[in-house]
C-alpha cells in the first residue's frame, strides 16, 4: 500500500513537471510576443509582419488540435510514456533554438521563418502532451481518486503561466542596477534568458519521465492483443465514440477553455490595456492570485471524487456567466482616477527632444506624472514630431498611459482576480479525471486531446483577440469584450446540464 | 427528461448554421474594413477553424434529437459497440 502511494506520488511528479515545463515554454513566446516581434517581425517588412501573424494564429488554433491528433494516435499506438517523452523534448529544445536565433537585421527574413516553424513546433508538441500526461496519471490512479490525482496535472497550466510571468519579471529587473537600463538591456537580448534556461527544465524532466514505466492499463492492453490499429478512426469514425468527443466539447472543454482564458489572460490584458494598470502591477496582481488559487484546483479535484465532476464544472460555468460583469466592472472602479484627489503640488512634467535619422524633423517626447492624495501615481507619455515644414503637423500625437496603484486598491484588485481563478479551478480541477472516464483505454489519448485541446486551445485562446476585436467596434462599453466568454460559457453549461452524467468511479480499464 | 433533451437538439441543430453564417458575415465585413493580409489570415483560420465545429454542433444535435444522449455509457465496452 505505501509503496503504491509512493509510486503514485512518482507519476504525478515526473508527468506534472514536463507538463508545467511545456506550458512554460508555451507561455513565454506569447508574454514576450511584442519584445520578439522587434526582433524577429518588424513591421516595415510585410513578409515578416505576415509570419508574425502566422505565428501567433496558426500556432494557437490549428496546430494544437492537430498535435492532439497526431500524438494521440501515436500515444494510443505505441504507448503514453515514449509520446510524452517526445512532446517534452520537441518542446524544450525548439524553445532553447528560439534562444538562440539571431535577429532579422543578421540573417534576414531567415530568422522570422525560424522563429515561425519553431513556434508551430511548440503548438504541436503541446496538442500532444497534456492528453498524454493526463492519461498517464489516471491510469495508475486508484478509481476512487482519480479526481484528486489528476488535478495535480491541472495545476500545470497556471503554474506555467505563473513561473513565466516570474521569470521575466525576475529576468527583467535583474540585469542592471538601475531599473530603467535593466530593462533596456532585457529588451536588447536579455529576453532569450527565459527562453535559455528552459533546456536546463527540459533534461531534468526527461531525466525524471525515462525512469517512469508504462501505463499500466495501457501494457495489459498490449499483452492481450487490444490495443487500436487506428485510433483516429475508432475515436471519430465510430458513432459511439465521436457522439461523446462532441459530448466533451460542447458540454465541457467549451465552457472551460473560456473561463480558463478569461480569468487569467483577459484578466491581465483587461487590467493592462483597458485599467491602465503599469506592467509590473498588472503581472504581479496576476502572480499573487495564482499564488492563492491553485490549491482549489486540488480541492475541487479531490471534491469531485465525492461528488461527481458534473456539478463542480457546471456551478463554476454558471458563477462565472452571473458575476463577470461584476468583477471586471470593479477593477474599472478601482482604477478610476476622476474621483481621485490630485496634489497639483507634485506634479512632474518633462520634455525631451531626439532628432530624426533624417536629419530635419525632431521626436518631442513629453512625460507627466501626477500624483494622488491615496498614493495612486498616473504616467501619462505623449510622443509628437515636430516637423521641419512649419505647414506640417502629426494628424495625432501618440498617446500612452500607465497607473500606479495603492497598496489597499492593489491588494482589492488581487482578490477580484483571485475569485475570477476560483472559477478557473472549478471548471478545470476535475475536468482531466471528467475526459479520461469518457472514453476507453486504447483510443483515450486521441479521443481526449482533441476536445480539449479544440475547448481550450481554440475557444479559450480565442478570447483575448474576439474580447478586443469586440471593444473596437462597440467602443462605449468597456465590458462589452465579455460577451464572448459569457456566451460561449452558458452556451456550454446549459449543455452540460443537460447532457453530461454525474456518475462517479466509473470503470475505464478497458 | 429525455424528451426535453431530444427537442433541445433542433436548437443545437439551428445555432449551427447560424453560427456559421455569423462568422462569415464577420469575416467579410472586417476583411472589407482591413483588407490587409493580416486580417485575411486570421479570419481565413477562424473560418477554416470554426466551420468544422460548427458542422460538429450540428452531428451534436442530431444525435440528440435522435435520443443518442439518453443513456450515457458507464463501462469502457458500452462504447464499443
Amino acid at each position: 500500500m505505501l509503496s503504491e502511494t509512493k509510486n503514485i506520488w512518482k507519476v504525478i511528479g515526473a508527468s506534472s513537471l514536463g507538463t508545467l515545463i511545456e506550458w512554460y515554454d508555451f507561455y513565454i513566446f506569447g508574454s514576450l510576443a511584442t519584445v520578439i516581434a522587434t526582433h524577429f517581425f518588424p513591421k516595415t517588412n510585410p513578409t515578416a509582419a505576415l509570419l508574425s501573424t502566422l505565428a501567433t494564429f496558426a500556432a494557437g488554433f490549428i496546430v494544437r488540435p492537430f498535435g492532439a491528433i497526431v500524438f494521440g494516435r501515436l500515444g494510443d499506438l505505441i504507448g503514453r510514456k515514449y509520446t510524452f517523452l517526445l512532446t517534452l523534448i520537441l518542446m524544450g529544445g525548439s524553445t532553447f533554438a528560439i534562444g538562440c536565433i539571431p535577429d532579422y537585421d543578421t540573417i534576414g527574413v531567415a530568422a522570422p521563418l525560424l522563429v515561425l516553424l519553431l513556434r508551430l513546433i511548440q503548438g504541436l508538441a503541446l496538442g500532444g502532451e497534456y492528453g498524454g500526461a493526463a492519461t498517464y496519471v489516471a491510469e495508475h490512479a486508484p478509481t476512487n481518486r482519480r479526481g484528486y490525482f489528476t488535478s495535480w496535472i491541472q495545476t500545470t497550466a497556471t503554474l506555467g503561466l505563473f513561473i513565466s510571468l516570474g521569470v521575466i519579471l525576475l529576468t527583467r529587473h535583474a540585469l542592471d542596477k538601475d531599473a530603467a537600463r535593466s530593462i533596456t538591456k532585457f529588451n536588447d537580448w536579455g529576453w532569450r534568458i527565459p527562453f535559455l534556461i528552459s533546456i536546463v527544465l527540459v533534461f531534468v524532466s526527461i531525466y525524471i519521465r525515462m525512469k517512469m514505466s508504462e501505463s499500466p492499463l495501457f501494457i495489459k492492453l498490449k499483452e492481450e492483443g487490444k490495443t487500436s490499429l487506428n485510433p483516429i478512426k475508432e475515436s471519430f469514425g465510430h458513432k459511439a465514440n465521436f457522439k461523446m468527443v462532441l459530448l466533451a466539447l460542447f458540454g465541457a472543454t467549451m465552457g472551460q477553455g473560456v473561463v480558463w482564458y478569461t480569468g487569467q489572460f483577459y484578466a491581465q490584458s483587461f487590467i493592462e490595456n483597458v485599467c491602465k494598470i503599469d506592467f509590473d502591477q498588472s503581472r504581479t496582481i496576476l502572480i499573487w492570485a495564482i499564488l492563492f488559487a491553485t490549491p482549489f484546483f486540488v480541492l475541487f479535484g479531490g471534491w469531485s471524487d465525492k461528488i461527481g465532476r458534473k456539478w463542480i464544472m457546471i456551478a463554476g460555468m454558471f458563477l462565472a456567466v452571473i458575476s463577470y460583469r461584476f468583477l471586471f466592472n470593479q477593477l474599472l472602479q478601482l482604477s478610476d482616477i476622476s474621483n481621485k484627489i490630485e496634489i497639483y503640488d507634485l506634479k512632474q512634467i518633462k520634455s525631451n527632444y531626439t532628432l530624426l535619422p533624417n536629419g530635419q524633423d525632431t521626436l518631442k517626447k513629453t512625460t507627466i506624472t501626477t500624483f494622488f492624495a491615496d498614493e495612486t501615481k498616473l504616467n501619462e507619455v505623449k510622443t509628437d514630431t515636430l516637423y521641419h515644414n512649419a505647414g506640417q503637423k502629426t494628424l495625432r500625437a501618440i498617446t500612452t498611459q500607465s497607473k500606479s496603484l495603492n497598496s489597499a486598491t492593489y491588494w482589492k484588485m488581487v482578490f477580484i482576480v483571485f475569485i475570477l481563478i476560483v472559477y478557473v479551478t472549478m471548471v478545470y480541477g476535475p475536468i482531466a479525471a471528467f475526459l479520461v472516464e469518457l472514453f476507453p483505454t486504447k483510443i483515450r489519448y486521441t479521443s481526449m486531446s482533441l476536445p480539449y485541446h479544440i475547448g481550450n486551445g481554440v475557444f479559450g485562446g480565442l478570447t483575448p483577440f474576439i474580447a478586443t476585436l469586440l471593444t473596437t467596434i462597440y467602443t462605449n462599453d468597456k465590458l462589452v469584450g465579455l460577451f464572448y466568454p459569457l456566451s460561449v460559457a452558458a452556451l456550454c453549461m446549459i449543455i452540460g446540464v443537460l447532457y453530461i452524467s454525474n456518475k462517479r468511479h466509473l470503470n475505464v480499464s478497458e | 427528461m429525455n424528451m426535453f433533451k431530444r427537442y433541445a437538439g433542433i436548437v443545437w441543430m439551428l445555432v449551427s448554421p447560424l453560427s456559421i453564417w455569423f462568422l462569415l458575415q464577420t469575416a467579410i465585413s472586417e476583411i472589407n474594413k482591413k483588407p490587409g493580409i493580416d486580417t485575411k489570415i486570421q479570419w481565413g483560420v477562424f473560418i477554416i477553424i470554426f466551420i468544422p465545429i460548427g458542422i460538429g454542433l450540428l452531428f451534436f444535435g442530431y444525435y440528440a434529437l435522435k435520443g443518442e444522449y439518453d443513456h450515457l455509457p458507464e463501462r469502457s465496452d458500452e462504447l464499443e459497440q
